[in-house]
């Protein structure tokens, strides 16, 4: 491919962009949609099955307790959208599992969103969000 | 590397009725060093995590848990697995060093 001097200039704006963005200490957005992305494959979500359970203020980012619930599911993923790492956890559920619920306690960097996904043994995928707000940051 | 004194704590209930649901609790002592931290002399401080958990009954999986560095230091996991006979829970957790730590606990099905 030959490069004319207005791709050229259009490239260098576009890479100078680029460069600019992940100087947030956080995660993007796309960052967040890549990793829903790849846990549904793309596919709708809907809300309902499952229950994410949050504290709406957290005064210690480094231990917040979590639960999330979605009956049949096979597999849960958490994503705390404004951390460094986003994915927190994915769970596997066997038949030998006795529920598909799990409770740990996790660390947020600040006060955000943070999204649970469920997959369902048809295929289909289920959504719960909550919003979190953090007095002391968890990555210190 | 140095090894961390890594000590797991299970909770099973000892006895249950067949296929009964019971609640599991597990925790061990592991600093989830997140990788983001520098320490007072600047150096930056290597991650090493607990980045799987894996709970299984006699040789039949009960759950597989891929972790990352947002869970916190410590992790404590509580869950609940059907039990469909006698036998032994076996508990797995595995860290970046490639260290892995086991503990069990049998329960008997009356």
């Amino acid at each position: 491919m030959r490069l004319s001097r207005r791709r050229t200039l259009t490239l260098g704006m576009a890479g100078a962009a680029i460069a600019v963005l992940p100087v947030r200490g956080h995660a993007t957005a796309p960052q967040t949609d890549d990793l829903i992305a790849r846990f549904t494959g793309g596919a709708r979500t809907v809300s309902g099955q499952l229950t994410l359970t949050l504290p709406s203020v957290a005064t210690n980012g480094a231990s917040v307790n979590v639960s999330v619930d979605c009956p049949d599911a096979v597999a849960i993923r958490l994503i705390a959208t404004a951390n460094p790492t986003p994915e927190v956890f994915t769970v596997a559920f066997s038949p030998l599992a006795g529920s598909q619920r799990i409770s740990t306690r996790i660390r947020l960097a600040e006060s955000q969103e943070v999204i649970a996904l469920a997959r369902m043994p048809d295929g289909s995928f289920a959504e719960a969000r909550a919003h979190v707000s953090v007095t002391t940051s968890g990555f210190t | 590397m140095n090894d961390i004194d890594a000590r797991s704590r299970i909770r099973v209930p000892s006895h249950a009725a067949r296929d009964e649901v019971v609640q599991i609790r597990t925790s061990i002592t592991h600093p989830m060093e997140n990788g983001a931290r520098v320490s007072p002399d600047g150096t930056p401080v290597p991650r090493r995590i607990i980045n799987r958990f894996i709970c299984t009954f006699n040789d039949q999986r009960v759950l597989d848990m891929d972790i990352g560095p947002g869970v916190s230091a410590n992790p404590f996991l509580e869950f609940d697995a059907r039990v469909p006979a006698s036998g032994r829970f076996y508990f797995e957790w595995q860290d970046d060093s490639g260290a892995v730590y086991r503990d069990s606990a049998s329960i008997e099905v009356s």
